[in-house]
């Protein structure tokens, strides 16, 4: 039994069939990607374990329970933390506020009216920001204003703001769209400290081989909505049914 | 200090003393000059001043921090004024148990209309509220304004709820059960905190000088001061700080595990309170109340006060009242004499062209002026004038650190 | 059966105006994404159109009478309009009874030159900005509006009244035989949705069948695409824009002799038209229409006797309570394109 499992997906708009009986089970404390060719379905399945999209039939499991029919931070309370394509952070507030923001989640559940006491004396959960922005190489920018950051530092504090909640599934949606190489290498290095220190299972879904074969323990491969193989990486290079659906694609 | 940094302390007090000294600060003009008719320091107008006041800090705490834009506030003064005035009727004529109820009145409406209305946003919202608002203009003027206690009754409700066009008054016959029905010499009793008369003032003579301390106008300063601090608690809270990333991303907000809807409810309950204990106030300084205070144009009245002080900061608001209201009450006040006696040293020809100019603008051309200074902010300076003040400051601070440089770049040549 | 076409034909002209105001709202909207909190004012500037034409034709000057004297026993004199030298004494009363039909002419050119001029010296620099900051500009460009009409023509309703042949009123219920007296119906109302309907038609026939509107179709659709396409759009909705404000502009014209014209009747109806608009879906041309309509009849349903008897007040209130259980029932309103502004 893994922490995440996908039974019998479907999901349909209109005509299209988005997600065919899609079946994953996602093994805990593994890095397990899902990669397939444009339009294979993968952001409506991402969608679908987030609580964005209701699957039509099926159930998606995360830990023993089921997530479907609950609100995206229902789902967040669970444990599942996402990173989206494009950094998604609270851009008028500053780097510390963006870190606090998850924190309080964390502790304080998806509703609490905390009284008039200041942020500032938030001294435990301040510590564990700073702690979390340390880890990321972000703790002089703690101050600034996060709208005007770089691509690349939003990204990561999208990561920490993430990572600060403890989740037990991290997902990340294509974390290095639009990177240059050296900072996709540094994410996948951000990506290999976190697996190496932390109970954590990532489920991430991903373009750029490079980044797949570097990090994941296990691989998906997602074609027109249904699953056509699922294997570790050594096996997946070189799989005919990969290759095919690969260039299918090219021509 | 009070649990506040040192920078939200010295803002505080920099408000209390702004308040405290009103009577003085507002009272420039000795009585004898004809510049006395601009005086502000006169009760009623410094009441309006903090009243107001407070009303464009609740709205604040909904639109400076959720970013969402309420049309339909005016509801809730109202509400609160109609609270007020019940309990005056019924009960007696302290204010703190009429402010009491005001407060939880508006609370209470505020929560349904809430409830209802943040199921939507952006645009949606706004219309929403405006509807919400306009509803309960029309009900209290017509529905609720009818006789409810029978044709051959002369009793409470004998001009329904609220009274209607002419607004609900006290009378002779109010039941007033915890305090006296009439006075001794037979008159409508005046609201009072435990005795002490809100319209009682005393007057101090110093040369030309005459300035006036109303207990109507202290009252209401201290209550504004408390609801002021309380805001700065508020910004200062995670609370705030949630309900600023709400306005910033309430997507990220959702899958970061917190559900923003309770967050807003609860954001437009305390603004509405707020609303309400402004309402409440006005019943208290004037013991009247009528629908069109409820009006959408009273609305929009709090969105520009908001907007011209700087929305999103803690003074702006305070500020946009304060400047609203005392340019209503300067340029309400000019008339084309007065004009003609600013302008007659210019030629007569040129005297009569500016002043037939700048006529449309003044007395009760008012609101055309407001219109086009709420135009002008909206377009050059959306950060009202907390924001003016900061670029003229950093202005004034580049243009001294030009000068220290060329001063000192000077001996080196 | 009679109570009910009675209610009927009393909700057409206030749904008319709805209609025609939204339809302006709606498509300032749909093509440029703006909510436009100043449109009723362009509906109140098209009804004092008619109130300067009437006063500009009968502009007069003194004539002596020969032969008789005042009571101060000096000349007397009458006041014959100008206009009467011109075109004669018959023909010059004929176009001054006529005059608010004959403001149309007026109106329109005023219309769409104030309508182009707001949109290229304020809209335009907000197309970017939150709907937020448009609805706050525009809601002072309303108040700016309204208080220099209210400078020029006072504070005062200025009784406009229609051409003396459409004063009075016809029995419509002996016309499609009912029993005579039961349905009477002003002879004006029903110009005026007449006059609603024929300007509603030409809008939609002028989206659907030429190459000018097919493009603004495909903008309101999509704004960018058609950008790219290398069209230029932005000056199609500058002309747009005029256009909503001539349909605005008329809609007030006809509406003049319904209501004697006041500086703040605008203000009076956006908030409806508004309402009217979120009903109908944002950005739904068709949508608008209906909702003008629909809330129109409604409300003169809900001012039935029989109806207030069991529920004073509702007529004041029932586009309201409409509007609120459209919005949580279906955000998108009654004709709304899904996804419009649905959140």
């Amino acid at each position: 039994m893994g922490i995440l499992e996908v039974k019998d997906v479907n999901k349909r708009f209109g005509g299209l069939q988005a997600l065919g009986d899609v079946n994953l089970s996602v093994a805990e404390n593994t890095v397990h990607a899902i990669i397939g060719p444009n339009g294979a379905g993968k952001s409506t399945l991402l969608n679908c374990l987030v609580g964005k999209l209701i699957p039509d039939t099926g159930s998606v499991m995360f830990d023993g329970q089921s997530v479907l029919g609950r609100t995206p931070f229902e789902i967040n309370q669970m444990g599942i933390s996402r990173v989206f394509q494009t950094p998604e952070i609270f851009g008028d507030l500053t780097v510390m506020e963006n870190m606090l923001i998850p924190c309080f989640a964390r502790r304080d559940g998806s509703f609490a009216l905390h009284g008039i006491r200041s942020v500032t004396s938030e001294a435990e959960l301040r510590d564990q920001a700073e702690q979390m922005l340390e880890d990321v190489n972000m703790l002089d920018k703690r101050n600034m204003h996060s709208a005007s950051m770089s691509r690349g530092d939003k990204r990561r504090l999208e990561m920490a703001m993430c990572l600060v909640q403890n989740p037990k599934l991290l997902l990340l949606d294509e974390p290095t769209a639009g990177m240059a190489r050296a900072d996709t290498n540094n994410t996948i290095d951000l990506l290999k400290e976190i697996k190496e220190t932390r109970d954590i299972t990532i489920a991430i879904i991903e373009h750029d081989m490079h980044v797949v074969f570097s990090l994941a323990e296990r691989i998906t491969v997602l074609a027109q909505g249904t699953p056509l193989v699922e294997d570790s990486p050594e096996n997946i290079k070189g799989h005919p049914k990969v290759k095919e659906a690969y260039l299918g694609e090219a021509a | 200090m009070f649990g506040l940094n040192k920078k939200d302390g010295s803002l505080l007090l920099l408000v209390v003393a702004l308040v405290v000294f009103a009577p003085f600060l507002l009272n420039p003009f000795p009585e004898s000059s004809g510049w006395a008719q601009f005086n502000a320091g006169y009760p009623d107008l410094m009441q309006r001043f903090v009243i107001f006041g407070i009303f464009a800090i609740g709205f604040n705490i909904l639109f400076g921090l959720t970013g969402y834009l309420s049309f339909g506030h005016a509801a809730f003064l109202g509400v609160g004024s109609y609270a007020a005035m019940w309990m005056f009727k019924l009960f007696g004529m302290n204010v703190l148990p009429a402010l009491a109820l005001s407060v939880v009145t508006s609370g209470i409406f505020a929560i349904l209309i809430g409830y209802v209305s943040l199921r939507r946003s952006g645009i949606y919202f706004s219309i929403l509220t405006l509807a919400f608002a306009m509803m309960s203009y029309s009900l209290a003027y017509s529905v609720l304004a009818t006789d409810m206690d029978g044709p051959d009754k002369q009793g409470l409700l004998q001009k329904g709820l609220t009274g209607g066009e002419t607004g609900l008054q006290l009378t002779q016959s109010d039941p007033r059960i915890f305090g006296a029905q009439t006075t001794a010499d037979g008159n409508i009793p005046v609201p009072s905190l435990f005795g002490l008369e809100m319209r009682s003032a005393t007057e101090l003579n110093v040369g030309d000088w005459v300035f006036t301390f109303s207990a109507g106008y202290y009252f209401s300063a201290v209550i504004m001061l408390l609801a002021f601090y309380l805001s700065i608690r508020i910004f200062r809270s995670p609370f705030g700080m949630v309900l600023r990333s709400i306005k910033s991303n309430q997507q990220r907000l959702n899958y970061t595990g917190m559900n923003p809807r309770p967050y807003m409810l609860a954001a437009f309950v305390i603004s509405g309170m707020y609303a309400g204990l402004a309402g409440g106030l006005m019943a208290a300084m004037d013991p009247l109340a009528g629908p069109e205070r409820m009006f959408w144009t009273a609305s929009g009245e709090v969105v520009l006060m908001t907007i011209l002080g700087g929305v999103g900061t803690l003074i702006g608001p305070v500020l946009g009242a304060g400047a609203i209201k005392y340019m209503e009450n300067i340029i309400s006040k000019i008339n084309s004499d007065i004009l003609h006696s600013w302008f007659a040293f210019l030629p007569d020809g040129l005297e009569d062209i500016v002043v037939t100019m700048i006529y449309p603008f003044i007395g009760k051309g008012w609101h055309l002026t407001l219109g086009i200074i709420f135009m002008l902010v909206v377009i050059f300076l959306p950060g009202g004038l907390v924001q003016g003040g900061q670029k003229l400051a950093a202005m004034v601070r580049r243009k001294k650190t030009d000068d220290t440089k060329t001063a000192t770049t000077e001996p080196a040549e | 059966m009679d109570a009910i076409i009675l209610q009927i034909l009393n909700g057409l002209d206030k749904g008319s105006a709805y209609a025609l105001i939204a339809l302006g709202l709606t498509l300032i909207f749909g093509t440029l994404g703006v909510v436009n909190f100043a449109h009723g004012a362009l509906f109140m500037i098209g009804a004092f159109c008619a109130v300067t034409l009437s006063r500009l034709i009968s502009v007069s000057h003194k004539v002596e009478i020969p032969g008789e004297v005042d009571f101060l026993g000096n000349q007397a004199t009458r006041d014959v309009p100008y206009i009467y030298s011109i075109f004669g004494e018959t023909a010059g009363a004929t176009i001054i009874d006529w005059a608010v039909p004959l403001s149309i002419l007026l109106a329109i050119p005023v219309m769409i030159l104030i309508g182009v001029i707001m949109e290229r010296g304020l809209i335009k620099h907000f197309y970017k900005r939150p709907h937020a900051d448009q609805i706050l500009v525009t809601f002072g460009l309303a108040i700016v509006l309204q208080e220099i009409i209210k400078y020029f023509y006072g504070a005062n309703p200025i009784p406009t009244p229609a051409p003396e042949a459409f004063i009075g009123s016809f029995d419509f219920g002996a016309l499609i035989g009912f029993d005579p007296g039961t349905i009477i119906y002003p002879y004006w109302r029903l110009v005026y949705f007449a006059f609603a309907a024929v300007i509603i038609g030409a809008v939609f026939a002028f989206l659907q069948f030429t190459t000018f509107g097919m493009v603004v179709r495909a903008g309101m659709a999509d704004r960018e695409t058609v950008g790219l396409l290398g069209i230029n759009i932005d000056k199609r909705f500058t002309i747009m824009f005029g256009l909503a404000a001539a349909v605005a502009g008329l809609a007030g014209v006809m509406y003049a002799p319904i209501t004697s014209p006041n500086y703040h009747m605008g203000m009076d109806f956006l908030v409806l038209s508004f309402v009217v608009v979120v009903v109908g879906g944002m950005g739904s041309l068709p949508g608008a229409v209906l909702a003008g309509f629909l809330l129109g009849i409604l409300e003169s349903f809900a001012s039935m006797r029989e109806v207030l008897d069991i529920l004073p007040g509702l007529n004041q209130i029932i586009i309201y309570l409409v509007a609120i259980v459209i919005l949580l029932t279906r955000p998108r309103g009654l004709m709304g394109r899904k996804g419009v502004m649905e959140d």
